[in-house]
């Protein structure tokens, strides 16, 4: 039997309230008629006894109390899927907006997911060579983990993202098998047509499912877009056995349409007007990376979120810190100087990255060397801090030392053009090039062995007419 | 009637019944047609408030309530051990057989424990014994290395009137009868139930006066624990907080631990599942897992489960305890859970205090971290829990309520910090902001056990370390290079102690963990050295001379350098900086 209720008892923001309703169950999807006429659809987010409180997708936009008639589906919301969802664009709502025609759905799948059984998971450990020396050496990513990006405004994080999905490779995969799905959260028109185009140049566009919820699109819709992406995306990486690399900007936006409906709801806020319930929330999407037992697919995530006002402790990043298997930090003085990437090697750090790199993985030398340069990096900073104070001409020999050795890193190694793609040993070769500017007995993470293997000594250098200037030129090159 | 109780209203994990006088305050409660989990957490005249410990999707108005007249409670018997539970005390591994799937589905009929598995129990009773509660009246082999102790629960008194044979019993099977004063009868299975918010009975409670031994050095050495004590761990995100606490469970000198993920990550907690079952315990030769009991919530887990995985793990270690064994309970994060209290309190739309937490959140801390304790149990034996919970701030920022009022209930304070983390300075406890208050408990042991130059040693470090502290103000503004020998030899030796000392190395084989008279060696070498070029520098020998030979750079290795059984090496280091520093002094 169809029951459409007529009228509503109540309209605030987005938010629609019925009462009378006898048979609503909590979280399912309605059906909203205006004048007979405009559809529009929304999700019961409350029940009071009779009284139901309906989210609207699309907005409230001209109903009114007497001219919307509501008919409860009786589901939670579904994401219609088949393995066609490749190549093709949807809003925010999981509907087709690219003009191809709808998706003929294999299943359906709830688009809130459920939470992964802890004991159910695979531990991941297989490294992504994404070319890019600052993450492959310093945070390196791994499949299956979710690893954001933090930015600010100003900042080439599109670029760094969009670099990352142009070369990312898992070395034992073949090309084929993998999939990416792009969630845009009130993002402006230019970032999805620039994200769109890089997809197209790269090849790899019919690989890709999109999300888009741009700035102008209706703020419900954006909260539902990660959802509907990660539905896909495990999906793919579940169903299909695809390895699935999930790119998500920008969540300030999502965190922002999240505090806006809590306060029309009427809830009371947390901390900075953000609902209480902002961790949990977030980690109800992070949280849906990884790999599980039986299934050769995985979801890895590349949350992109612009920090307001670059403030690290305001709760988006903070939050999403705390959740994340670490984070990659964009810094607004490397870009300052004409650094591309302009990640901050100190507070960039991969969680994961212990378990999956050296012997084996990447390179026996990679844990020590990494430790190696966050050490001596640091160094750098207290340096430079000084010389600030004191002048560099104060500054003891190996002070300087230390300088020049920052300088080299933050331009040769962190620094790399937008279509580099270096392998891990180049990255590794380079690293090691440029730690060899500090004496060996600087080198306190380094035990012996490698530093004979892999130590480049300024005067073995000077003997074979190498000096470390021509070997830098000579790795460019390559 | 309670059948005729339905749902009214809800509100995510909240829901409510109208108009009902059948429910008790904390009553555990099935709600709805697939019989969801919740517990009642208020009541007023018209309204029921239940929180739901799942996922409250397609719930209807109108779905039946149906009451149990007990508390949420943990079902305590053989079968506990090596399991991995949710909040709710639900075994994961039986959710995922019954779901046959990697995602967890309602399922409300799980078994807390296995009720058909075999155990080999041992009735240590006869007929005409006088029982009291606590008292122990079977045994049987849990793991290979635990030996459960079946006990008289609390409440529970009386003669045996009837035993069963030894031999293999199910959970449920009744293996001892007893008959108390008014002639009511007691039938004692192998499983007891207990409310998880109510602490377990002890007779008494006992000076905390043994250190918990970590083989980590800068607890062991510089910021001691006691068995029965409470430590936090406090840090922001990325300061090493999962990883202190990972190397506390596995290293640490208690016979069980029972490990808490509270609201944090899926990796991590397969981290744990993983790591623990690989890892040998050094003690027995068996995997941890035979001696750990894992309680995962993961952040994306019902929320408040979250808030009673605490409770339950307490509960959990309680009933340990009470068997005799030292119990250290590891909470990741209790932060997690203090944000549960406020989703929940805020759902309730109650009044909120500090930055939105519910004013009651120091008297709930205060009440979990009190049931950390040494005791006599109730049959007379020793047992403790040490609770370790670590506490994510948010922002870093320690002046947010959760740090602070978990720093009025805790005894220890292990502050990790952000830039210690940076240069992977690990474990990253800042020695300047950490504290301990158990020194006055633990140094008479410490006497006994290491001799009193342990305590001296200790001193003198953090005197060091200090010193440098004040020095290391000066250097950021001027340099190193304009302070006196004397200062800089200061510098030098605080060098060591952090690098050579305090950095220790979870992934290296011997450095992992270092017994306590491989920490004193170390302490006694350091102070050794400074001692002694201290000497040498007060007779103007320059500090640049006596930094080219070598020992302190050799200092610095020596936790790689000396393997963990051949202390004997102290003596030959201390014979070489003799030899060194006597042809400098012949010089002058």
């Amino acid at each position: 039997m169809i029951i459409n209720y007529i009228g509503a008892k109540e309209i605030n923001g987005s938010l629609l309230v019925l009462d009378g309703v006898t048979n609503a169950s909590f979280d399912e999807v309605v059906e909203i008629d205006i004048d007979g006429g405009m559809r529009r659809y929304g999700r019961i987010i409350q029940i009071d006894g009779q009284r139901i409180v309906i989210q609207v997708f699309e907005g409230t936009e001209s109903m009114s109390l007497k001219n919307v008639s509501t008919y409860l589906t009786g589901r939670p919301m579904e994401l219609p899927l088949s393995p066609e969802i490749l190549g093709r664009t949807f809003d925010g709502a999981g509907r087709p907006i690219d003009a191809l025609g709808e998706i003929f759905p294999v299943m359906q799948l709830n688009v809130n997911g459920r939470p992964m059984n802890p004991v159910s998971r695979i531990y991941p450990r297989s490294y992504i060579n994404t070319g890019i020396s600052a993450i492959d050496v310093l945070a390196t990513l791994i499949r299956g983990q979710k690893l954001p990006i933090f930015s600010g405004s100003g900042m080439r994080h599109n670029d760094l993202a969009a670099q990352i999905v142009r070369q990312a490779r898992i070395s034992d995969e073949n090309e084929d098998n993998f999939a990416i799905v792009f969630a845009a959260m009130g993002v402006k028109n230019d970032v999805a047509d620039f994200f769109k185009e890089s997809f197209q140049n790269s090849g790899v566009l019919s690989r890709v499912v999109t999300f888009l919820n741009l700035s102008n699109d209706p703020i419900v819709e954006r909260i539902l877009v990660p959802r509907c992406a990660l539905t896909a995306a495990e999906y793919l990486a579940f169903e299909l056995n695809k390895h699935v690399l999930v790119v998500m900007t920008d969540m300030t936006s999502y965190a922002e349409a999240l505090r806006e409906l809590s306060s029309s709801k009427g809830e009371i806020p947390g901390r900075k007007g953000y609902p209480g319930y902002l961790y949990s929330d977030l980690a109800s999407l992070y949280e849906r990376a990884g790999m599980i037992k039986g299934k050769s697919g995985s979801v890895t995530q590349i949350p992109i979120l612009t920090i307001p006002n670059d403030d690290i402790t305001h709760p988006i990043p903070d939050l999403t810190g705390y959740i994340t298997e670490g984070q990659i930090v964009l810094d607004k003085s490397l870009s300052g100087k004409g650094i591309y990437p302009n990640i901050s090697v100190l507070s960039s750090l991969s969680r994961l990255m212990k378990d999956g790199i050296g012997e084996g993985f990447t390179r026996h030398d990679h844990p020590a060397l990494s430790n190696q340069i966050f050490a001596s990096y640091a160094k750098v900073m207290d340096v430079i801090s000084l010389s600030s104070v004191i002048g560099e001409d104060e500054l003891s020999s190996i002070d300087k030392k230390y300088l020049k050795f920052g300088r080299l890193l933050e331009s040769k190694f962190i620094n790399q053009a937008s279509s580099e793609n270096r392998s891990i040993d180049q990255s590794l070769d380079l690293a090691w090039l440029l730690i060899s500017s500090l004496p060996k007995s600087e080198l306190n993470r380094l035990d012996d062995d490698l530093l004979n293997t892999y130590y480049r000594d300024e005067d073995k250098m000077e003997k074979g007419k190498v000096v470390l200037s021509a070997a830098l030129d000579e790795l460019s090159k390559n | 009637m309670s059948s005729t109780d339905v749902v009214h209203g809800i509100n995510g994990p909240i829901v409510t019944v109208k108009d009902s006088k059948e429910f008790l305050m904390m009553e555990l409660v099935s709600v709805g047609e697939s019989r969801l989990i919740g517990e009642v957490i208020g009541i007023t005249e018209d309204l029921v408030t239940i929180q739901v410990y799942e996922d409250t999707t397609g719930l209807r108005p109108g779905e039946p309530v149906v009451g149990s007249k007990r508390p949420m409670s943990a079902r305590l018997g053989p079968g506990i051990m090596s399991n991995i539970f949710d909040g709710i005390q639900r075994p994961l591994l039986d959710i995922e057989k019954q779901s046959n799937s990697a995602f967890i589905d309602k399922t409300a009929n799980v078994l807390k424990l296995d009720e058909e598995r075999l155990f080999e129990v041992t009735i240590v009773v006869s007929i005409g014994n006088k029982l009291s509660s606590g008292q122990i009246y079977a045994t049987c082999p849990e793991t290979e290395i635990i030996l459960h102790k079946c006990m008289v629960p609390p409440g529970v008194s009386g003669e045996v009137i009837n035993v069963m044979e030894d031999g293999k019993y199910k959970i449920n099977d009744v293996v001892v009868i007893l008959k108390d004063d008014d002639s009511n009868i007691y039938e004692l299975t192998l499983c007891q139930n207990w409310p998880i918010r109510t602490p377990r009975p002890v007779s008494k409670r006992l000076l905390a006066s043994v250190p918990l031994v970590t083989g980590q050095r800068v607890f062991d050495s510089l910021f001691p624990i006691a068995k029965g004590g409470a430590a936090a761990v406090p840090g922001g995100f990325g300061a090493g907080k999962t990883m202190t606490q990972h190397q506390l469970a596995k290293w640490c000198d208690a016979d069980i631990i029972v490990y808490v993920g509270c609201g944090e990550r899926g990796n991590e907690m397969c981290q744990v599942l993983n790591e623990f079952s690989e890892l040998i315990d050094p003690k027995s030769g068996r995997p941890m897992t035979d001696r750990t009991v894992l309680i995962a919530n993961t952040s994306n887990m019902p929320v408040a489960a979250r808030e009673a995985s605490i409770y339950t793990g307490i509960t959990l270690a309680e009933y340990y305890r009470d068997m005799g064994y030292h119990v250290a309970m590891m909470a990741d994060s209790t932060s997690r859970w203090a944000e549960a209290l406020r989703e929940i309190s805020g759902r309730l739309e109650e009044m909120p205090a500090e930055e939105g937490f519910p004013a009651y959140l120091p008297s709930r801390l205060s009440e979990f971290y009190e049931r950390a304790s040494r005791v006599k149990t109730l049959s007379g034996a020793e047992g403790s829990i040490t609770v370790i919970g670590a506490v994510s701030p948010q922002g870093a920022d320690f002046s947010e309520p959760v740090t602070q009022n978990t720093k009025r209930f805790t005894r220890c304070f292990w502050a990790l910090d952000k830039t210690l983390a940076y240069v992977r300075h690990y474990p990253a406890v800042n020695w300047m902001t950490s504290y301990s208050e158990y020194f006055s408990d633990l140094d008479p042991w410490f006497t006994r056990n290491l001799g009193y130059e342990f305590i001296d040693y200790r001193k003198k470090i953090s005197e060091i370390l200090h010193e440098e502290d004040k020095l290391m103000e000066i250097v950021k503004l001027v340099g190193s290079d304009v302070l006196p020998d004397d200062q800089k030899l200061v510098i030098e030796i605080a060098k060591i102690i952090r690098v050579g000392f305090l950095q220790q190395n979870a992934f290296h084989k011997e450095d992992t963990f270092v017994p306590l008279n491989k920490q004193k060696q170390m302490m006694r070498i350091i102070l050794y050295l400074n001692q002694k070029a201290k000497h040498l520098i007060s007779s103007s020998v320059p500090i640049s001379k006596l930094i080219k030979l070598g020992m302190f750079e050799k200092l610095t290795k020596m936790k790689y350098d000396i393997p963990n059984d051949k202390l004997e090496m102290f003596d030959d280091y201390i014979k070489e900086i003799d030899e060194k520093f006597e042809t400098i002094f012949k010089e002058i």
